[in-house]
């Protein structure tokens, strides 16, 4: 393969696409999916030939507003239909090359602006399952040149120069940690790409997977070939059967174009890709848990160092990446680690995805410049709390994060803000919660998914957050002194302080962020008996919910 | 009689293996008697709990409502309250029901459609107790029993005015 | 290379040492008789980390760190007593009283417990923290050997003595979290174990009372792990 091969592919693309007047691009995200988004295309197929237009409808992956789907895109024209039904389909067909069906408009509102695409930028774009068209909009020459153009450690001095950061959550600079690994003597290296996201409300890589694998495969190669590995896994939780299959398709055509295999693009590059499932442990999205977990152990972590850059998969030096930073790869060797790094802050650059979740009147997938405020995303994007209520926190960072208030909303997107603000960026959950919402409630509901998610390795995590989860169900329940405050914010520090992995060093952040931001609420359950928020049932409170249902039964 | 401090000992859910060990001090206690007033125990006839006792040793855990109206009270008529022996300290034996619940246990003791009094004996509580989960202990005197010597250590060093400290010198069991 | 290179100085509570370069905090400490409790070390078997009351303070380190798995390095400075470090071993060890049923007045290994005795060098006098009282089963399905889940502290040195010395793999950890559970093959009854060679190794370190030999009590209950590190070396010494 090379640069003319690709461009005749591209080219191919084109002259089909040019065969159709009209393009109709239907999500087959697994939420789009769900709402049998697979027979309205169909069905739109069938109505556009029916009444003789000449007009293909596409399956794509997902386009982002995930809460008005299924989603439909029309082209030339650039109309999204949102909330479609099969039953829509004829009135869509009938439309096209007239006036758009203005009932089936998404009303998105702003949830365009501000976004700025570049991990999903053939998002909603191309087929997933088609490896030439994501040749058509540019896929694998990042590979190409890399591999015809490049030396390994001009890609690496590239991915350092674009100054990306690890986006599982770490932040760690991910051209450092390339650097790593190629130094380190091996007769074999290993790449893995992480797609163990398990943050409740997180749902990029998924996304990212089901969308685009072709992007994930191409970074995973070009990682390879900079740090000396001919071998990758790529290990997805077997609970994302959508985006197993899409990636497994994506190798078999990976392998058939010459993008994985041996003697990649006429070079002496050999690289393949093997998919490992993960079983549904979350601590499996731990790096060591996860690689002894693909040794076929169990998927628990061990101390580091050793660092997997030094020794990771069987003993091998190991790069491990997550889904998205794998998916900024190529277009940093595309266009280079200065274009990468001109958008962003000081010290985080490019842009971030996000899910978007919760109280928010646009549920979905979101990608954004680095520097963005809370406020731009939750309000501006995201259309706001719904319903009338107030905003009264976001959630970012999964388990591992925190909760943060509304004077923090002007706070612009980076890791090291984040970490300061008293939350992390984590791998891009974004839960917003309104005035509905008991703080401390939803610090139990993190503490509990960290006990059932505790791998039981070691002792501070398995039994330290089983007693975190007793004395924060105890204030929730109106049944808790000060003293037990005080024994919830020791356990915090000893856990935080003394847990092996990140799983157990991160778990009592949600406590320790609502402690700082919304102490009074902890405090309202405790020394008045009170939810300010009515969620949690306490005393009277208790007493009435029981009346109440009973009532109800009678009405 | 004056400078002689007031002791009470407190036997609540436990074998009274702690106050054997008491016993065990031997001729130590005759030193003791004369400068420990032994106001309130199993030991001796006293029926009330005094309305101030200096130093309360407790043996045994919280298992009935019986015991916990007790070690209320004793605290709060007690200077210096002292957990003696496993029991108290962590619910040892006693708390060994715990895993199934009052009800099982009284199954056991009351099988073939026996009922369980309901009258005339205290009622057991859900869940057995250490003494620090209900009320403020002082000192900590680990043991399943503690050992004459380390009550006595303990004692001596509450006369001389001092907290005493038994890291290091009691184990548990 | 010359055996200066290897050799690498450091201070462990102001006491200037020096280590071979591939050696653990821990070892370098224990040389030099400085004491840092652990439990689920063991010399002979290898490390996990997994007990965290070996963490000790390195200067310049972010996080403190297991000694057990630590390297020494040229210039460490390690802190392995503090009030801090202390007070968190001492929650570490309430943690580990508190998750399961620990009753040392009436365990087999009464007098002969390393959780028993930590309690007591640490000085923990009693358990801040509420007792959780699982229900947990006791299989005494070998002829010889109990497993009473009451007492273990997960520490895994059964699991790895049965792979890594006796090489039979018999014992396992399945569950996670609060519900894990060291097991036999896949979880059949220890009696119906067809991988295990009834070697006992696994009795002998364990640190409570966890897995006992049957008919014994008292002062006959002692552990004796020391066969280990010897076996180790009779062993590496055949090989070579």
């Amino acid at each position: 393969m090379n640069v003319e091969e690709l461009q005749q592919i591209a080219a191919a693309v084109e002259g089909e696409r040019a065969q159709y007047e009209y393009e109709v691009n239907v999500c087959m995200g697994t939420s789009c999916l769900a709402q049998h988004s697979d027979r309205i295309r169909e069905a739109i197929e069938k109505e556009a030939a029916g009444c003789g237009k000449k007009c293909r409808a596409r399956r794509t992956g997902c386009m982002g507003p995930c809460a008005a789907g299924p989603m439909v895109l029309v082209e030339p024209a650039g109309i999204r239909y949102g909330h479609v039904l099969e039953t829509d389909a004829k009135e869509i067909a009938e439309s096209l090359g007239r006036k758009p069906v203005a009932r089936l408009d998404p009303q998105l509102g702003s949830y365009f602006e501000g976004q700025h695409f570049r991990v999903l930028e053939n998002v909603g774009h191309i087929d997933p399952e088609n490896v030439e068209e994501y040749i058509a909009r540019g896929g694998y020459e990042a590979l190409v040149k890399a591999l015809t153009e490049m030396t390994p450690a001009q890609v690496i001095e590239q991915i350092a120069k674009s100054g990306l950061r690890g986006r599982g959550g770490g932040g760690y600079p991910t051209g450092l940690k390339w650097d790593t690994v190629a130094k380190v003597k091996g007769a074999q290296k290993y790449v893995i790409c992480n797609g163990d996201e398990g943050d409740p409300g997180a749902f990029m890589d998924r996304s990212v997977l089901e969308s685009d694998p072709q992007r994930v495969i191409e970074g995973m190669a070009i990682a390879a070939y900079a740090i000396g590995a001919t071998k990758g896994y790529i290990y997805v939780r077997a609970e994302y059967p959508l985006a197993v299959q899409r990636l497994t398709v994506a190798i078999q055509q990976a392998r058939r174009r010459g993008f994985l295999g041996n003697g990649i693009c006429e070079t002496t590059f050999s690289f393949d890709v093997d998919i490992r499932l993960g079983a549904g442990a979350f601590v499996c999205g731990e790096e060591t848990a996860l690689i002894a977990s693909i040794e076929g152990k169990r998927g628990t972590p061990r101390p580091r160092p050793p660092y997997p850059a030094v020794s990771g998969l069987w003993g091998a030096p190991t790069l491990i990446n997550n889904v998205e930073t794998f998916a900024n790869v190529a277009p940093v060797i595309r266009k280079g680690g200065e274009w990468f790094a001109s958008m962003g802050t000081a010290r985080s650059k490019g842009t971030k995805v996000f899910a978007l979740t919760g109280k928010i009147e646009r549920t979905g997938l979101v990608e954004v410049p680095m520097g963005m405020t809370l406020r731009q995303i939750i309000f501006g994007i995201g259309g706001g709390v719904p319903d009338g209520h107030k905003f009264k926190a976001v959630q970012t960072g999964g388990p591992s994060g925190g909760c943060l208030p509304e004077e923090h909303l002007d706070l612009s997107i980076s890791y090291d803000a984040l970490i300061t603000a008293g939350s992390m960026m984590g791998s891009g959950g974004m839960i917003v919660m309104d005035d509905t919402s008991c703080m401390v409630s939803v610090a139990r509901f993190f503490m509990e998914f960290c006990m059932t998610e505790s791998c039981g390795k070691c002792v501070p995590c398995r039994a330290g957050t089983v007693q975190m989860y007793e004395l924060l169900t105890k204030i929730c329940q109106g049944e808790a002194t000060r003293r037990d405050l005080e024994k919830l914010e020791e356990l915090c520090e000893v856990v935080g302080a003394t847990s092996l992995c990140g799983l157990g060093q991160t778990a009592p952040n949600p406590v320790l962020s609502t402690l700082r931001y919304f102490r009074h609420e902890y405090l309202a359950h405790i020394d008045e008996k009170r939810c300010p928020a009515g969620v949690c049932e306490i005393g009277d409170a208790r007493r009435l919910a029981h009346d109440a249902a009973r009532t109800e039964v009678h009405a | 009689m004056s400078d002689t401090k007031t002791l009470a000992t407190v036997w609540l859910d436990g074998c009274s293996g702690c106050h054997m060990s008491l016993l065990d001090m031997d001729e130590r206690l005759i030193e003791l008697s004369s400068q420990f007033t032994l106001v309130y125990s199993p030991l001796v006839d006293q029926k009330v709990f005094p309305e101030h006792v200096d130093v309360t040793l407790v043996e045994g855990a919280v298992a009935s409502e019986d015991d916990l109206k007790k070690v209320r009270k004793i605290r709060d008529h007690t200077g210096v309250l002292v957990s003696l022996g496993d029991c108290a300290l962590t619910g040892n034996v006693s708390a060994m029901r715990n895993r199934f619940g009052p009800e099982p246990v009284l199954l056991r003791v009351y099988p073939d459609g026996q009922k369980a009094p309901s009258t005339g004996v205290p009622a057991l509580l859900d869940r057995v107790r250490p003494v620090h989960e209900v009320v403020p202990v002082d000192v900590f005197v680990p043991g399943c029993p503690p050992s004459a010597d380390t009550i006595y250590q303990v004692l001596t060093e509450l006369l001389a005015g001092r907290v005493p400290t038994l890291e290091g010198v009691a184990h548990f069991g | 290379m010359s055996a200066e290179a290897n050799i690498r100085t450091l201070t462990i509570d102001e006491v200037d040492i020096s280590a071979r370069a591939d050696e653990t905090i821990l070892e370098a400490a224990r040389e030099h008789n400085i004491d840092i409790p652990t439990l689920c070390h063991l010399e002979g078997l290898s490390e996990v980390g997994a007990c965290r009351l070996c963490l000790v303070e390195v200067k310049g380190a972010r996080r403190l760190l297991p000694a057990c798995v630590t390297r020494v390095e040229e210039g460490m400075e390690v802190t392995t007593h503090s009030a801090k470090i202390d007070r968190y071993r001492q929650m570490v060890l309430e943690l580990f009283f508190a998750e399961r049923n620990h009753v040392c007045s009436v365990c087999v290994a009464n007098g002969h417990c390393e959780l028993q005795s930590l309690a007591l060098r640490l000085g923990m006098t009693h358990v801040e923290l509420p007792y959780q009282y699982p229900q947990l089963p006791v299989d005494a399905s070998h002829p010889r050997f109990t497993v009473d889940h009451n007492r273990c502290v997960l520490c895994t040195r059964c699991v790895r003595v049965c792979g890594e010395v006796e090489g039979a793999n018999t014992w396992g950890v399945m569950g996670r979290g609060a519900q894990s559970l060291v097991i036999t093959d896949l979880k059949e009854p220890w009696g119906e174990s067809e991988t295990c060679t009834s070697c006992g190794k696994c009795v002998q370190v364990c640190p409570t009372g966890a897995l006992f030999e049957k008919n014994r009590a008292g002062t006959k209950t002692a552990k004796h792990p020391e066969f280990l590190p010897y076996l180790r070396i009779m062993r590496e010494g055949e090989q070579r």
